[in-house]
């Protein structure tokens, strides 16, 4: 029986390898998501099989209270708060390991093996760090919690004095495995320590926290599987933690931030000193200026941002590139690694909206092509198209890629107002000549050169 | 028993290796369901969960058994179920030229 359950979980775990093999092209993507549900289901069937479940009332219980609530979540969340939702869920993965830790312990108690209980006090503090700081991250996302950097002073000292606090009592539990209350000590520092990691960091870091919390979800389900020497738990936990580790390191590169920079650097409390800026003026154009601009171009390149999500206008947008297409005009999307509030999300907006993907094009695919474009039109973007971060030195934004929009024959820029972006940098792009800034809602913007474009 | 645990530690480095290689091959466009799809993938420790919860040992290890199963479950259920309708959106438009 042990070896038919070892067999299935093996298979089990190559269904999960394809299935995120399969997510390397859009076109199998879906299937891939199918072979990985089919994967946990036959982990779930078989482990029911096991010898050591005696009693299935609860199992069913939580399975059917468990789908239900996931079910409605999933079918409910609008796009645009798919970032809060994976928040939770992370923190809700991360919990479960450490909840599973503490239910370990309290079983297997007295008869712990040195190397189990190593793996309970990694399962249960990366788990309980994992749960406090998702949610956390939750509330920033959804606007319960305060999104810009929480800092108080010693803080810093205090996570170190914590993270000491538990490797000493990691190590008391481990030569003394049978004191429970240390464990629970434990458990209380790692909440604390979760929720003093994401709270000095600000909305616009939320891409990275996302994916470290996402790596972390999957080394706790890791740490799970060396308590019960479950191979399966292993490996997906594996797998969860480097796709984590690669979101986190992409996202930093995209920013030109380091981990350690984030984590205590807190951007966004630091007010940079726009000295000239009450003086400059920048011209404000109209909507018909745009679309007869649109009208006459040969190439557009469109560079969307998080802001034309709060606007709502990704559909509208879509409306415009339609038409545009429609004259003939080639009609580009440029999406910057950062544009959105995780790695990835202006794509799941836009094919929201209906845009094919083959119109969507990375940063690194399409970036040498502004030079030959008429116009790129920006929307509720501003950092990401930032010249500074390409020429100025002294600017916090130096280094981090941005999309070459300013390369471009002429700019058109939908905005709400000159208010900085994320960074708090001013942006240089909106002062250039060939720059016309058109500020208002970007949904009743693009709306209107729509109706222009058709008379 | 220790062997046991040298065979795990052998099949946990390997599979971040083979986790290394999949995830680059994923590209940008798909970042957010890849993220929402391994977090669904993480809530593997469901089957732990159940082991706890089914053992039926204590109502301690019943009561943490059951709430890991219930959270366990809606980060499964849910991050499937989400992913899947993201990638039922991103479709391939009618080529022109």
């Amino acid at each position: 029986m042990n070896i038919i359950i070892a067999l299935a979980y093996l298979l089990s775990s190559i269904l999960f390898i394809l299935g995120l093999r399969n997510l390397s092209s859009p076109e199998t993507a879906r299937r891939g998501n199918q072979l990985a549900m089919s994967a946990m289901l036959i982990a779930i069937i078989v482990t029911l099989t096991k010898n050591e479940i005696l009693d299935f009332t609860y199992i069913i219980i939580g399975l059917i209270i468990g789908s239900a609530i996931g079910a409605i979540i999933a079918r409910k969340i609008q796009m645009t708060a798919v970032p809060q939702m994976v928040a939770l869920f992370n923190g809700l993965g991360g919990g479960a390991s450490a909840l599973v830790a503490l239910a370990e312990y309290n079983r297997l108690a007295g008869e712990l093996r040195i190397d189990v209980i190593i793996s309970m006090v990694v399962s249960l503090f990366i788990g309980a760090i994992t749960f406090t700081g998702s949610l956390v991250a939750f509330g920033k996302l959804q606007g319960l919690v305060r999104s810009a950097p929480v800092v108080f002073k010693g803080g810093r000292l205090l996570n170190i004095l914590l993270f000491t606090l538990f490797l000493a009592m990691g190590i008391i539990v481990i030569i003394n495995p049978a004191n429970s209350t240390v464990l629970l000590i434990i458990l209380a520092i790692a909440l604390i320590l979760g929720i003093l990691f994401v709270m000095p960091i600000g909305g616009a870091d939320m891409p990275v926290v996302i994916s470290t919390l996402n790596s972390c979800s999957g080394l706790a389900a890791a740490a799970t599987g060396f308590v019960l020497s479950n191979n399966i738990l292993i490996i997906c936990g594996a797998l969860v933690g480097a796709s984590g580790f690669i979101l986190t390191r992409i996202m930093c590169k995209a920013m030109n931030r380091s981990i350690a920079n984030i984590i205590f650097g807190s951007v966004g409390t630091i007010s940079v000193n726009n000295n000239d800026n009450s003086k400059r003026r920048v011209i404000n154009y109209t909507e018909e200026d745009a679309s007869m601009m649109l009208e006459a171009a040969q190439t557009v390149i469109i560079i969307p941002g998080y802001g034309l999500a709060v606007a709502q206008a990704q559909f509208a947008l879509q409306e415009l590139v339609t038409m545009l297409i429609s004259k003939g005009i080639n009609v580009r999307y440029a999406i910057h690694p950062v544009a959105g509030r995780m790695p990835g999300h202006m794509n799941v907006l836009l094919a929201e909206a209906n845009v094919s993907y083959d119109l969507l094009f990375d940063l690194g695919d399409i970036n040498d092509d502004f030079r030959h474009t008429d116009v790129a039109l920006v929307v509720g973007a501003n950092d990401v198209v930032n010249p500074s971060a390409r020429a100025d030195a002294e600017s916090p934004l130096y280094g981090m890629p941005i999309l070459n929009a300013d390369q471009a024959r002429s700019v058109i820029i939908c905005k709400r107002s000159l208010s900085p972006g994320f960074s708090g940098v001013d942006n240089e792009l909106f002062y250039q000549k060939k720059t016309l800034m058109i500020f208002g809602d970007a949904k009743e913007s693009i709306n209107k050169m729509i109706k222009l474009l058709k008379t | 028993m220790t062997e046991a645990l040298l065979v795990s530690v052998y099949v946990f480095v390997l599979a971040i290796f083979v986790g290394f290689e999949t995830i680059t091959k994923v590209p940008p466009l798909l970042h957010t369901p890849l993220m929402s799809g391994t977090n669904a993938i993480s809530g593997i420790t469901l089957v732990g969960a159940l082991i706890s919860v089914g053992a039926g040992h204590s109502t301690l290890s019943t009561v943490l058994g059951l709430l890991a199963v219930i959270i366990a479950t809606i980060n499964v259920v849910g991050g499937f179920m989400v992913t899947d309708r993201m990638l039922e959106m991103f479709k391939k438009g009618k080529k022109k030229n």
